[in-house]
């Protein structure tokens, strides 16, 4: 069935360490993002339990100063980069190519690129930590906390350099999936036929290639001013802090929806299925995604209110923040009418899918008062902020990832999450965020300044800190619970079937887990929700006729070596040149070694 | 619909693909979209920057009060020249006719890349070849031309850290620059490859097309780098 092409045989058994630093199979490329990604996620999560265990009570002195600001800088470093786009990207690897009917991703080797530039990536930014000196000027990193006066150390090389490699693997990646889905969908597979998820994928694909650059030169500028003597960001010598403000959120607004989009399709799919009818209103949704990520590029300056903009744009970026609640709301109508009406079975998937729609809303709705600058300027670095961004990405991101893994984990490991544990894991996550993050709003509006490492007593802050911590703790819990739930779950033997929720889409076509070919012959697909089309119709999926050739991409180390040579070249930068100038020609090689490898 | 499940036979060739669009060919397009915001970041950051001068050496020819003319360093103190009424004269760094020389070699070697993609699609391995030659060596003394043009400056007193004319020019035109090397090498790979026994293989046009795609894009991002650096005066 598989050839033996290429540089390294192909193998009988996928067994072993070696099968997984070569493999280019999408399947085991979305597994590994999923792993990786979970564990940065404990490792924020420890970062963010630190960080309330110090605020818990005033005055305290459970962690100094230093040590707070490189962990809340960490913190949504952190999740934002090594936890949540890796895990979303870990559904994307996972189910492009199964819900468009393809055998695998446009570039396979690619894939493999943009996960290990990913794993050197997050290690090399994390590193700090091992030295005592982690980023700590903030996950936006302004200027002039980040130049070499007030940021000595290497903290914000790690940082730069970090940044630059993630972003890297984030283009290749992007990159990748765009002409996947663009290019390889199966007969029949229209684009208004996509499910949401995957025109959700192709979005933020577009919205990464492009906003990436701008944070790239900001990088760039800063690492010039820190190592190569410009004065970008520095006023002494005639730069301009603001600047970076705005290169940085020219990429930080679309970021923002490159988090949500994907959970949004996450739920898109979990909800109908589960409300056993088809999705309410899908043109509408999917041309609500195209405006939130067209919008998504007019809104930069509303992070930037307090920084003395002229009054007519202040008012346009107002105007543009309040027209983005549109087609977000459209969106949130269209998933309760999905719900309305529905035969709805309350499955993990399904509470943590329902879930999302209020508790987003209420980040969402935030983020409308916050569109306001004089309301802004009261806002701006209080805890109301820190409690907009954890409602939309924890409560709306993290569980639409958690929604995701009980929905997917059949398909991906032909097992089903205990259902039992899954419901205390929903519910002890759902106090603990609301716990957590909604007392925030308060602790904002009352004046408690973001950042600070502690506060005095008889502010008025007191009490809801604490509830807040509390809020933390049991979140932990959940997860703990959710751990305990996977390896619970894996020592049961693989007996799933093709499609145990009764799901429309094409991934369910197939074997759960799929064969490595992903489908026997490819799928013809006749309608949106092609597997209940075929229900409804009593028409069947095509069969194999016989022996048929399926063309496997071989497995491949150029991938590590290559995504190795860039994290020397970073290394070098922190260390010594000679490091720099070995990582090149690794690099130099194996783009030679890659184009001369044969696939076929 | 019917063509669609027409496609779907068995004999449907390995790079079918949706859009009839080659998906190697549908990266380059896409990498080269991302590539336009990366420059666009990098001009729009020159544009901020250049009219911000504190000190000489200035892009173009400018008068500046006869106090800050008196605090300047001996390296850059030469631009300028007392003009005795209470300002100095200080001249332009640029210097266009040399510059627009380069430009002209860039724009030829554009010329080149479109004779080489001819001889490659149309059987013609020489003419590829030579052309490809043509196109390496037009890329070639274009970088040529940076380097003694960022030789000249540094020699005039202009760094990284003189001012901020300085930092943003040397950061905007070395990435360009950095792309052009890439180009050659990309290039250069292309015709050394094209020389073994199979040469290029039986996808020689399309391959020497993507090469050609990239080459004109960093052609066409100079012409607005030129345009806006030297031509349109602060």
């Amino acid at each position: 069935m598989a050839t033996t092409a290429g540089t390294l045989p192909q193998y009988a058994t996928n067994t072993g360490l070696w099968s997984w630093i070569t493999t280019v199979d999408h399947k085991r490329i979305g597994t590994l993002y999923l792993f990786t990604g979970f564990i940065w996620l404990l490792v924020g999560g420890l970062e963010a339990i630190l960080v309330r265990t110090q605020l818990a009570v005033p005055n305290s002195t459970v962690i100094d100063a230093d040590l707070y600001n490189q962990l809340f800088t960490m913190h949504a470093l952190t999740m934002i980069f090594l936890a949540i786009m890796p895990m979303t990207a870990a559904f994307s690897n996972w189910l492009i190519p199964l819900m468009i009917g393809a055998r695998d991703v446009a570039f396979p080797r690619m894939n493999a690129l943009s996960y290990w530039l990913y794993f050197f990536g997050g290690i090399f930014l994390s590193s700090g930590f091992l030295f005592g000196e982690a980023a700590s000027s903030g996950w936006f990193a302004y200027a002039p906390l980040t130049t070499n006066q007030y940021a000595p150390g290497r903290g914000m090389d790690f940082y730069t350099l970090g940044l630059l490699i993630l972003g890297v693997s984030s283009m290749v990646a992007a990159l990748n999936f765009a002409v996947t889905i663009i290019n390889m969908r199966a007969p029949g597979m229209t684009m208004m036929r996509l499910p949401v998820f995957i025109w959700m994928t192709l979005v933020i694909s577009f919205l990464l290639f492009l906003a990436l650059p701008p944070l790239t030169v900001a990088l760039i500028q800063l690492m010039f001013d820190r190592h190569f003597t410009t004065h970008f960001f520095i006023v002494d010598g005639g730069g301009d802090p603001i600047m970076w403000q705005h290169l940085f959120w020219v990429f930080g607004h679309p970021e923002v929806y490159i988090l949500i989009l994907p959970a949004m399709g996450i739920i898109s799919e979990v909800l109908p299925t589960f409300s056993r009818k088809p999705l309410f209103g899908y043109a509408a949704m999917v041309f609500a995604a195209v405006a939130i990520a067209f919008l998504s590029w007019a809104v930069w300056s509303h992070h930037m209110f307090t920084t003395g903009l002229a009054p007519v744009p202040r008012a346009i970026f107002s105007a543009n923040t309040m027209l983005i609640g549109v087609p977000t709301g459209v969106k949130i109508f269209n998933w309760l009418g999905t719900l309305y009406g529905g035969s709805i079975r309350f499955t993990t998937a399904m509470l943590f899918a329902v879930s999302f729609i209020p508790l987003f809303t209420i980040g969402g709705i935030s983020g409308v008062m916050h569109s306001s600058p004089p309301i802004d300027s009261q806002h701006q670095d209080t805890y109301m902020v820190v409690a907009h961004i954890h409602y939309v990405l924890v409560t709306g991101a993290l569980i639409g990832v958690f929604s995701g893994l009980f929905y997917w984990f059949p398909k991906m490991f032909g097992r089903m999450l205990d259902e039992g544990l899954g419901k205390w894991q929903f519910w002890l996550f759902f106090i603990g965020v609301n716990l957590a993050f909604f007392p925030m709003h308060f602790l904002g509006l009352a004046g408690m300044p973001r950042r600070i490492y502690t506060y005095d007593a008889g502010l008025g802050w007191d009490f809801w800190n604490m509830v807040s911590t509390i809020g933390a703790y049991v979140i932990g819990v959940s997860v703990l619970v959710f751990i305990w739930n996977f390896f619970k779950t894996m020592s049961k033997p693989m007996d799933q079937p093709n499609n145990p929720w009764g799901a429309p889409t094409l991934e369910w076509a197939t074997s759960s887990p799929p064969p490595e070919h992903d489908f026997d012959v490819v799928p013809v697909v006749r309608a949106r929700d092609p597997l209940w089309y075929d229900r409804d119709h009593g028409l069947e999926q095509p069969q194999p006729t016989g022996h048929e050739h399926i063309h496997i991409p071989p497995p491949s180390y150029y991938p590590i070596v290559m995504s190795f040579g860039v994290l020397l070249m970073a290394v070098g930068v922190t260390t010594s040149l000679a490091v720099t100038a070995l990582g090149i020609p690794i690099v130099i090689y194996s783009v030679w070694g890659w184009a001369l490898e044969p696939t076929s | 619909m019917a063509h669609a499940q027409a496609a779907a036979g068995h004999g449907a060739p390995v790079h079918a693909t949706s859009t009839g669009t080659d998906n190697r060919k549908l990266l380059m397009w896409l990498f080269l979209g991302s590539e336009c915001l990366f420059f666009a970041s990098l001009i729009a950051s020159h544009l901020v920057y250049r009219s911000r001068q504190l000190v000489p050496p200035f892009p173009f020819e400018s008068e500046i009060p006869i106090d800050v003319y008196n605090g300047l360093s001996e390296t850059v103190k030469h631009m300028c020249e007392d003009l005795g009424n209470g300002f100095a004269d200080c001249h332009g760094i640029l210097d266009i006719p040399v510059t627009s020389t380069s430009t002209f070699v860039l724009l030829f070697s554009s010329l080149a890349m479109v004779l080489a993609v001819y001889g490659a699609q149309n059987g013609r391995p020489m003419m590829m070849k030579g052309w490809l030659l043509a196109t390496i060596i037009a890329g070639v003394v274009f970088l040529g031309f940076q380097v003694y043009e960022f030789r000249l400056f540094a020699m005039e007193g202009l760094g990284l850290s003189t001012n901020q004319f300085g930092a943003s020019f040397f950061v905007l035109t070395g990435f360009h620059g950095t792309h052009v090397g890439v180009g050659v090498l990309y290039l250069m790979s292309m015709l050394a490859a094209s020389f073994r026994r199979n040469g290029l293989g039986p996808e020689t046009g399309f391959h020497i097309e993507i090469a050609g795609l990239y080459w004109h894009f960093v052609d066409i991002v100079w012409i607005i780098i030129f345009t806006v650096v030297y031509l349109i005066p602060v």
